[in-house]
C-alpha cells in the first residue's frame, strides 16, 4: 500500500511553486509566524492571567473549602461563622480542618512610605495551612504578636524587604497604621487580585483589622481521610450545613475564582479579541500572498488544463500550498512562543507556559487561516481558461 | 479516425456584437497524417485549433476526435479527452518551476499506471529523443527559445497523444531552429502514429505537412495537397 502511494506520487509542484519564489516565501512565513506569536502571546497572557488568579488557591492544603455565599472572589471576602467549620468535624471523612482569615491590608513600603494593597492570611500557628512544609518551619514565629511571613515574590513596590532581611537587619514597617515586623520569608507568588502577600497569626489578624468579627472566618480548609471522594463529602457537607456556607472543591475553588475574572472582567475577552485580531491578519497575508502566487501562475495552470489535468487536481496543488505555508509558518511561531513565554515570567512573574491545548488550538487557527485561504484564493483558478493560452 | 470535422460554424459574442469566426468549415485528417493550416491572421485559425482540441464548446456543427464526437460533449469528457491530445503553443508556456524533465515528466505523469521512476524514465528518454540529454536539470530560464519550444514537444509527446494540434510553434524562434524544430515534431509524431494538425505562418515550413489546407475569412478556401506533393 504505501509503496503503491509511493509509486504514485507526483512532482511536488506546490513545494516547488511556493520554493522556487524564496522572497515570497519568506513573506509569507513571516506573515503567518507573526499572527501565530501574537495568537500564541494573547491566549498565553489570557491562561496566565486567569491561572495567576489562583497562585494562592493552589497551595491550600485542603480537600475541601468553606466559604461565605457571598463571597464572589478573593479580593471581596465575606466571613462566616467559624463554627460551622467545626461542625464539619462531625463527618467520618473530615480528617482535619484550619479556620483561615482572609483579608487585604495596606502595607506601607518602608522605603517610600507609599501604602499599597497586601493580601493578609491569618491562622492559628501549628495548623497545616499550604502544602508546602517551608510555612510549618517558620510558623512558630508567629506566634509571638506583631510579627508576619513576607512572600519574597511579592512586586517590588512593596519594598525591597527580602533583600534587606537577608543581610540580617530587623524589618519593620506598617500594616493598616499598626507596627508589624517581618519574620521570615515564602515563597508564593503575586496573584491576579493581590499583588504581594503576607501571612500573620490569627491573633495578629484581628489586630490589624480589628473590624472583623473575632468569631468568624474568611476561609475554611477541609482535609479528608485519604479514602474520601472529595466530590461525595462536599455534597453531604452541604446537605448538613446551614446555607451561609458553601461547600467547595478545592479544584471547585480555583474554578470558583476564575470564573469570576472570566465572567467580571473584560480580560477574556480583551485577550480573544487580540488573537482574534492575528488570526484576521494572518488570513490576510496568506490570501494575499496565495492568490497573487494563482494570478501568477494563472497561465500555467490554464496550460495545465489543456494538457488534460482536471480542475480538482489543480485546485489540490493550491490546497496544498496553503497546507505547506501553515505548517513552515507554525514551526517558527512555536519556537519564538516559547522564547516568548519564558521571557514574559522572569518579567512579570505571571505563570505562561507553553502546553499542549494552546499548542494546538494555535496550530489549528494557522491551518483554518492559510486552508481558508487557499480555498479564496481557488476561486481565482476558474479564471484560467485553457482556450485563451493559445 | 483522426479528426473529421463537418459543418462547423463558430462565432464570439453575443447579441449585436456576435461575430462569425468560422463559417461551415469540413476537414478530416487521418492517424499518422501531418496537415499544416494556414491563412491570413484573424481568419479564424486559433478558433478552429481550440474546438478540435477540445478546449472550447461546439455551436454548430460536427467535430469527431479520435472517435468522439465534441458538439454537446460536457465539461468533464472534453478533459478527459484531452489527455489524448498533446498541445504545443505559439510561446513555450513550461512551467517556470520546474525543471526541463520535471516539464516533461508532467505530461508523462498524466499517463496511467505508471510509477514515478517509470515516468521520469520516460521523461529523460523524450528529451534525449528532442535532444536535450544534457540539460535535464535546467530551468526554462536557462533554456533558448528553440531549446524551450523543443522541451514543450517533448512534454506534448511524453502523455502518448493519439493527436498533436501545434499553434504556430516556430513563431518566438529564428529559421534554421524553427525548421529543426518542425521537423523533429513531425518525425516524432510519425513514429508514433499521431495525427498533427499544426497552424503556421511560417513560408519556410510550408513543405514539412503531408498535406497544406487554406483558411480565408472563417473558410477553408481550398485543399492545396497536390500542391506540395
Ligand atoms: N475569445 C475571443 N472573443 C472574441 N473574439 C475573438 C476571441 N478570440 C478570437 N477572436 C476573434 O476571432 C477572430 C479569429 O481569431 P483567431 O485567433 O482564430 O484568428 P487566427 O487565424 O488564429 O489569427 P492569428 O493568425 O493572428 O493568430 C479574430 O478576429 C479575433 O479577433
Ligand atoms: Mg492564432
Amino acid at each position: 500500500m504505501a509503496w503503491r502511494i509511493w509509486q504514485g506520487r507526483r512532482i511536488p509542484l506546490a513545494w516547488l511553486m511556493l520554493t522556487r519564489q524564496p522572497v515570497r516565501l519568506a513573506v509569507a512565513l513571516a506573515g503567518i509566524a507573526f499572527a501565530g506569536i501574537l495568537m500564541f502571546m494573547q491566549l498565553g497572557f489570557r491562561d496566565g492571567l486567569f491561572d495567576a488568579s489562583v497562585t494562592i488557591h493552589r497551595q491550600f492544603d485542603a480537600d475541601l473549602v468553606l466559604m461565605s455565599p457571598r463571597t464572589m472572589s478573593s479580593i471581596g471576602m465575606a466571613s462566616f461563622p467559624r463554627r460551622r467549620l467545626v461542625q464539619t468535624m462531625a463527618d467520618p471523612a473530615v480528617r482535619g480542618i484550619t479556620p483561615v482569615n482572609w483579608s487585604l491590608l495596606l502595607w506601607r513600603n518602608p522605603d517610600t512610605r507609599i501604602n499599597r494593597s497586601i493580601l493578609t492570611l491569618g491562622f492559628e500557628p501549628g495548623d497545616p495551612l499550604f502544602l508546602d512544609p517551608a510555612l510549618a518551619r517558620q510558623a512558630e514565629a508567629l506566634t509571638q504578636r506583631g510579627r508576619v511571613l513576607f512572600d519574597e515574590r511579592s512586586r517590588p513596590e512593596f519594598g525591597s524587604i527580602a533583600d534587606q532581611f537577608r543581610t540580617g537587619e530587623v524589618v519593620e514597617t506598617e500594616v493598616a497604621g499598626k507596627r508589624v515586623r517581618v519574620a521570615g520569608l515564602l515563597n508564593l507568588g503575586p496573584s491576579f487580585g493581590a499583588d504581594g502577600n503576607m501571612i500573620t497569626s490569627r491573633e495578629t489578624f484581628l489586630d490589624l483589622a480589628p473590624t472583623s468579627p473575632p468569631g468568624s472566618i474568611e476561609l475554611g480548609l477541609i482535609r479528608l481521610v485519604p479514602a474520601a471522594d472529595s466530590e461525595i463529602v462536599a455534597q453531604r457537607l452541604q446537605r448538613l450545613l446551614p446555607p451561609d456556607v458553601t461547600v467547595f472543591t478545592k479544584a471547585g475553588f480555583e474554578e470558583f475564582e476564575k470564573t469570576y475574572w472570566r465572567t467580571s472582567t473584560a480580560i477574556g475577552f480583551i485577550f480573544t479579541l487580540g488573537a482574534a485580531m492575528g488570526f484576521i491578519v494572518g488570513c490576510v497575508i496568506v490570501y494575499q500572498i496565495l492568490s497573487s502566487d494563482v494570478s501568477d501562475h494563472l497561465p500555467e495552470y490554464a496550460t495545465l488544463m489543456a494538457m488534460g489535468y482536471p480542475l480538482p487536481s489543480l485546485l489540490r496543488v493550491v490546497g496544498r500550498e496553503g497546507l505547506l505555508l501553515a505548517v513552515l509558518g507554525y514551526l517558527p511561531a512555536y519556537a519564538a512562543g516559547l522564547g516568548l513565554y519564558a521571557l514574559v515570567r522572569s518579567g512579570t512573574n505571571l505563570p505562561v507556559y507553553m502546553n499542549t491545548d494552546r499548542a494546538l488550538v494555535v496550530l489549528v487557527m494557522i491551518l483554518v487561516m492559510c486552508l481558508a485561504s487557499s480555498a479564496l484564493a481557488m476561486r481565482r483558478l476558474a479564471d484560467a481558461d485553457p482556450a485563451e493560452i493559445f | 479516425m483522426g479528426i473529421v470535422v463537418q459543418g462547423l460554424c463558430h462565432s464570439y459574442g453575443k447579441g449585436a456584437m456576435t461575430r462569425q469566426v468560422l463559417q461551415d468549415v469540413n476537414l478530416q485528417i487521418d492517424r499518422g497524417e501531418v496537415v499544416l493550416l494556414t491563412g491570413p491572421s484573424g481568419c479564424g485559425k486559433t478558433t478552429l485549433l481550440t474546438l478540435v482540441g477540445a478546449l472550447r464548446q461546439v455551436q454548430h456543427g460536427s467535430v469527431r476526435v479520435l472517435g468522439q464526437e465534441l458538439a454537446g460533449a460536457g465539461r468533464a469528457s472534453r478533459q478527459r479527452l484531452r489527455r489524448r491530445i498533446g498541445m504545443i503553443f505559439q510561446g513555450h508556456n513550461l512551467l517556470r518551476c520546474l525543471s526541463a524533465e520535471q516539464n516533461v515528466q508532467m505530461g508523462a505523469d498524466l499517463l496511467p499506471g505508471l510509477g514515478y521512476r517509470a515516468r521520469r524514465d520516460l521523461a529523460r528518454e523524450w528529451l534525449r529523443a528532442v535532444g536535450l540529454g544534457d540539460h535535464l536539470a535546467k530551468l526554462p530560464h536557462d533554456l533558448s527559445g528553440g531549446q524551450k519550444q523543443r522541451v514543450a514537444i517533448a512534454r506534448a509527446l511524453a502523455a502518448e497523444p493519439q493527436l498533436l494540434l501545434a499553434d504556430e510553434p516556430t513563431a518566438a524562434l529564428d529559421s534554421r531552429s524553427g525548421r529543426d524544430v518542425v521537423e523533429l515534431l513531425r518525425g516524432l509524431a510519425r513514429e508514433q502514429g499521431c495525427a498533427v494538425l499544426m497552424v503556421t505562418h511560417d513560408p519556410r515550413i510550408l513543405d514539412v505537412g503531408d498535406r497544406l489546407v487554406r483558411m480565408e475569412d472563417g473558410r477553408l478556401v481550398r485543399s492545396v495537397a497536390e500542391a506540395v506533393g
